[in-house]
């Protein structure tokens, strides 16, 4: 296995989490009740921990001299490898559930998977993660049901939310010839082989909520190769602004 | 040349006993496992710490509590690793911190569950209030004020108390 499709492989998983953790931070101080709030900003916080450590190991395996602030704060929407279902806007909350739940569970079976990795230090990391992700499933997965069969309203909004993310979900789960070398290798897990049991895992969930998925059609993708939506740009321009402005300063 | 007097493992996990988690400090970070090891030699000290959670902002100060510490006592050169593996757990919290946490007013935590990936109803265990000590408790919230907490109600003495969560 090249140390560059390791490199990329450990962006991919790092940039997910930062992204998604900066779009969860969006709600702190705007939650629907304060458990919410807490909530939400205690979900975040994992993530950004998560990827903290996922791009700390990224940036040594590249060895040029970046860190995880470097890659987090100094590169352009370009080189970001996210998938695309996580940086958009972070719309209401029967959005921000639905999203949760749906990359919780990807996660969940990405971190077990990854636990057993060839690489020791990305081993450690998946299966602290992993501990996190169980409770951020349990938390998002309750929710889908509560907003399913609760009110006109939030059923309403909960099926609309599932309807437009649905076609950003092929991407959680396209492997490339990056994710092929390191599966090869015994560092990474080829994400396509995690889709049956995502489908196992989500769709009583989404049943009970008595949510319909529209499945056929078009997948949306290229958030691996960089090619993202205008609102990651957005995004970073307020995640970076700081770091950016004041580069080198700490607090 | 001062040579210095290499102190046992007991004794440098005495020091490191004095050093309290700066969100929790009824207790130490040996007694919550954050510290997996610590040795000394003629070069300083090596302390091999583990994180509570992924993201979680004490970390640093802790690293910085610890070498505060140690510096106290004129060891030598502090050295901190940090591991992943094995991942923390509060298995690892002792009788006796759990006891502290409980006198400090924290629910101290019960044995991790190991349930199914997605469980909808999460089998909560019965969980003490730390004030008036009654069972007649129910979880308001699986998030807290920090990660490694979450939010009770005692409807005994209509309370509101925090646990530590298991994980």
């Amino acid at each position: 296995m090249s140390s560059r499709a390791f490199f990329e492989y450990l962006l991919r998983l790092g940039d997910d989490r930062l992204v998604l953790g900066h779009r969860l931070s969006e709600w702190c101080g705007h939650g629907p009740i304060l458990e919410e709030d807490i909530a939400l900003a205690n979900i975040s916080l994992d993530l950004i921990g998560e990827a903290s450590l996922l791009l700390k190991l990224a940036a040594s395996v590249e060895d040029e001299g970046r860190n995880e602030d470097t890659l987090a704060y100094f590169r352009d929407a370009i080189e970001f490898r996210n998938a695309l279902m996580l940086e958009l806007p972070k719309g209401d909350f029967g959005f921000t559930i639905m999203r949760q739940f749906l990359f919780s569970v990807f996660s969940a079976l990405q971190m077990d998977a990854l636990q057993k990795s060839r690489n020791a230090g990305l081993g450690g990391i998946a299966a602290k993660a992993l501990k996190e992700t169980r409770y951020h499933v349990r938390h998002s997965a309750q929710w889908v049901v509560t907003l399913g069969v609760g009110t006109e309203e939030s059923h309403t909004r909960a099926q609309r939310a599932l309807d437009e993310l649905w076609r950003y979900t092929g991407e959680l789960f396209a492997a490339n010839d990056v994710d092929r070398e390191v599966a090869a290798s015994g560092d990474g897990v080829d994400p396509s082989t995690l889709e049956p049991a995502w489908r196992e895992q989500v769709m009583p969930v989404l049943d009970r909520a008595g949510l319909q998925v529209a499945d056929a059609g078009y997948m949306q993708r290229g958030g691996r190769e960089g090619r993202h939506t205008e609102h990651l740009g957005h995004m970073l321009s307020e995640m970076q602004i700081l770091a950016r402005s004041h580069p080198g300063a700490s607090w | 040349m001062v040579t210095r007097a290499i102190p046992s493992r007991e004794e440098l996990l005495a020091i490191l006993d004095e050093v309290k988690d700066p969100e929790v400090p009824a207790v130490s970070v040996v007694e919550l496992g954050i510290v997996r090891d610590v040795s000394a030699s003629e070069a300083g000290v090596e302390v091999t710490i583990t994180p509570t959670y992924s993201g979680c902002p004490a970390m640093r100060e802790i690293e910085s509590d610890i070498r505060e510490a140690l510096s106290a006592h004129a060891l030598g050169p502090v050295e901190i690793r940090v591991v992943y593996s094995p991942a923390w757990t509060t298995d690892w919290i002792g009788p006796v911190a759990k006891k502290k946490l409980e006198e400090y007013g924290i629910a101290p935590p019960g044995a991790v569950e190991r349930d199914e990936l997605v469980s909808l109803a999460r089998r909560v265990q019965r969980v003490r209030c730390p004030f008036c000590k009654s069972a007649d408790t129910e979880r308001k919230s699986e998030f807290g004020s920090t990660a490694c907490k979450s939010i009770w109600f005692c409807r005994s003495c209509r309370q509101p108390f925090e646990e530590f969560k298991a994980i």
